[in-house]
């Protein structure tokens, strides 16, 4: 879907989506960690998951289409100390299992892992009953949940080592194309000609509810998430070649809980902020951010990007991204106007 | 399960105490879920006395038996068997419903004894059914039960468990229904028909037995023949009354959470005496 896209073109080891990258990483742990047990609703396949059932088939529950069983099922294998991944589509997980997330995940403090893969509008043209632009909405407002959208092979990753041992209830959503194993270049983020640099290898470890640091600049600030995290990036650069604008990207992969400082800490120059998410603009990363930031006194230029409150236009992912602006070129476009306005 | 013999004297002298501890904790609360309390104690107090094996003393083992109650609302019944059993001081009770108390209406964690937070219906049997297939895969003798009232069979996703419950074998998963034939609006003839129940359950895989959910000894029996089909889960149907032991709550339906006037407090504890 990114084929074209200069990030993409220009990195090595660039094909594997989120989704592999899930995969192979739970069947990775599963080969020493007996409890790591999977629950599917008939999504074993478009989960990746084929080889790890024929693999691991005591570590696989198959549930059949049945969502609120599947998380309802997941909260008694947790409890009895299972290593529970639920994976599902994203729109059907957080939608009809939501009863079951509330209470059953999150109220009865049961750490189920929930997976919900091919999310935002990853299903493209099947349409709005297959996406899930309400995901982060929905589960913000339910306590004792952790709410995470890698954008690289590299958050994806670290995400499901992280989940498999955490405590409390998780929900990780991705989609199915292509991303890059890492967004950070190996040699360091230049910014506006300047020294500044941000070396892979001094970037801190990742972890639940602290962003990363893609590219360092002054003149505006991008807070992404999940898959939107790549335009941004390349608007970034668009902005730096043809502008000489400095934008500084970070990747906000923790939903809940925030990285309050590092918002804070970026929006500290007073510069434009602009947040991207696949997503519903009502309730996601953008309101979130919104109320940290109102309520700490910064009044920075700010838009909400993501999916209006509006019927989804037709088409594929990346096609939905670009009519909503979400691509390199519209984030460009949004960056000048905002700065214009200044 | 216990090896102990059978006492059911001393059983029905618990019921009879169970019951009046749920009249006199609604009461102080002026609030609770007090019919259908009433309908699911005994079995409750067969569960819990003589089948299964869970006990302050092993409740942080792996091994114990697990217990959810689907039906949430009717805690109270849960409260005063827990009690009974030492999980907490029976006192403690006169907080339920309070500001800031632990013993809210509906069972949570925060109680000592609960497996798990209940009160939205049709959730139970799932997590049950996870408990029980993890159980089986670890190769445990762990027994997993549940109580699901009549009116929430109308979730459908009590019929998703059904399905998989059955699918897996979980032949150590006991549901029990707390058949007293009323819900909060009406019947369940009226509301929603449910029958016939036990071919509907013998349909979706489950072994299925009728019992009098009051008879204490008959539950026992029923109980310590689980599994009742191997390879299949066990499924009681316990025919209760709602409001059972007190003649003027009985099968009205006005006490599925009616708290009694210091009268009616009265003569229940007469009856309960």
């Amino acid at each position: 879907m990114f084929e074209g896209h200069p990030l993409v073109s220009t990195t090595t080891n660039m094909s594997k989506s989120n989704l592999e990258i899930f995969s192979e990483t739970l069947q990775a742990l599963a080969e020493t960690d007996k409890e790591i047990t999977v629950v599917t609703s008939d999504s074993r396949g478009s989960g990746k998951l084929v080889a790890f059932g024929q693999k691991f088939p005591e570590q696989m529950v198959e549930i059949g289409i049945a969502e609120q069983n599947l998380v309802g099922v997941a909260s008694g294998l947790a409890s009895m100390g299972k290593k529970a991944f639920a994976v599902s589509p994203a729109c059907f997980l957080t939608a009809r299992g939501l009863e079951q997330i509330k209470n059953d995940v999150c109220y009865s403090d049961n750490p189920v892992k929930l997976i919900g893969i091919s999310a935002g509008v990853s299903y493209g043209a099947l349409g709005t009953t297959h996406h899930s632009l309400h995901d982060f909405a929905v589960l913000r407002a339910i306590h004792n949940i952790t709410i995470v959208a890698p954008a690289d092979n590299y958050e994806t990753e670290e995400s499901i080592k992280i989940a498999a041992t955490y405590t409390t209830p998780v929900y990780i959503r991705f989609g199915k194309k292509g991303m890059p194993a890492s967004l950070i270049k190996s040699e360091g983020v230049s910014s506006n000609g300047s020294s500044e640099t941000t070396p892979i290898n001094t970037t801190p470890a990742f972890q639940f509810g602290k962003g990363r640091v893609l590219k360092v600049g002054e003149d505006l600030t991008f807070l992404a998430t999940g898959e939107a995290v790549l335009p941004c990036m390349e608007a970034a650069e668009i902005l730096q070649e043809k502008y000489q604008i400095a934008c500084k990207v970070i990747s906000i992969h923790t939903i809940k809980p925030l990285d309050d400082a590092l918002i804070l800490a970026s929006a500290a120059n007073g510069k434009p902020i602009i947040t991207v998410e696949e997503h519903s603009i009502n309730g996601g990363l953008g309101e979130a951010v919104a109320a940290l930031l109102f309520q700490n006194g910064a009044h920075n230029p700010f838009k909400i990007m993501g999916l209006p409150d509006d019927h989804t236009v037709s088409g594929s992912q990346l096609e939905i991204f670009d009519h909503y602006g979400l691509s390199g070129e519209g984030l460009t476009k949004e960056a000048l106007k905002i700065l214009n306005a200044l | 399960m216990k090896e102990d013999t059978l006492n059911v004297v001393s059983l029905e002298e618990k019921s009879l105490r169970y019951r009046r501890n749920i009249i006199k904790y609604i009461y102080n609360a002026k609030a609770g879920h007090t019919g259908g309390s009433l309908s699911i104690v005994d079995i409750l107090s067969v569960l819990y006395n003589e089948i299964m094996n869970v006990s302050p003393a092993n409740f942080k083992s792996n091994l114990r038996d697990r217990y959810v109650q689907s039906k949430g609302h009717c805690v109270e019944a849960l409260y005063v068997v827990l009690a009974d059993m030492g999980f907490f001081p029976e006192e403690d009770l006169l907080t339920l419903c309070k500001y800031d108390s632990p013993y809210i209406g509906h069972p949570t964690k925060y109680v000592n004894g609960i497996e798990q937070n209940t009160g939205g219906l049709g959730h139970g049997l799932s997590m049950c059914a996870g408990m029980a297939l993890a159980a089986k895969r670890d190769g445990t003798d762990v027994k997993v039960y549940t109580i699901l009232g009549d009116g929430e069979l109308a979730e459908g996703s009590n019929w998703e468990a059904l399905m998989f419950a059955a699918h897996y074998k979980l032949d150590n998963l006991c549901a029990v229904l707390d058949y007293n034939k009323l819900q909060i609006t009406s019947s369940n003839a009226e509301v929603m028909g449910l029958e016939p129940i036990d071919k509907k359950l013998e349909a979706f895989g489950w072994a299925v037995k009728h019992v009098d959910g009051h008879n204490l000894e008959e539950l026992t029996e029923t109980f310590k023949s689980m599994p009742f089909e191997e390879g299949k889960p066990s499924f009681v149907i316990a025919h209760t009354t709602k409001g059972k032991g007190i003649s003027y709550m009985e099968n009205v339906l006005k006490w599925h959470h009616g708290v009694p006037s210091p009268e009616q407090y009265e003569i229940a504890m007469a009856e309960l005496a």
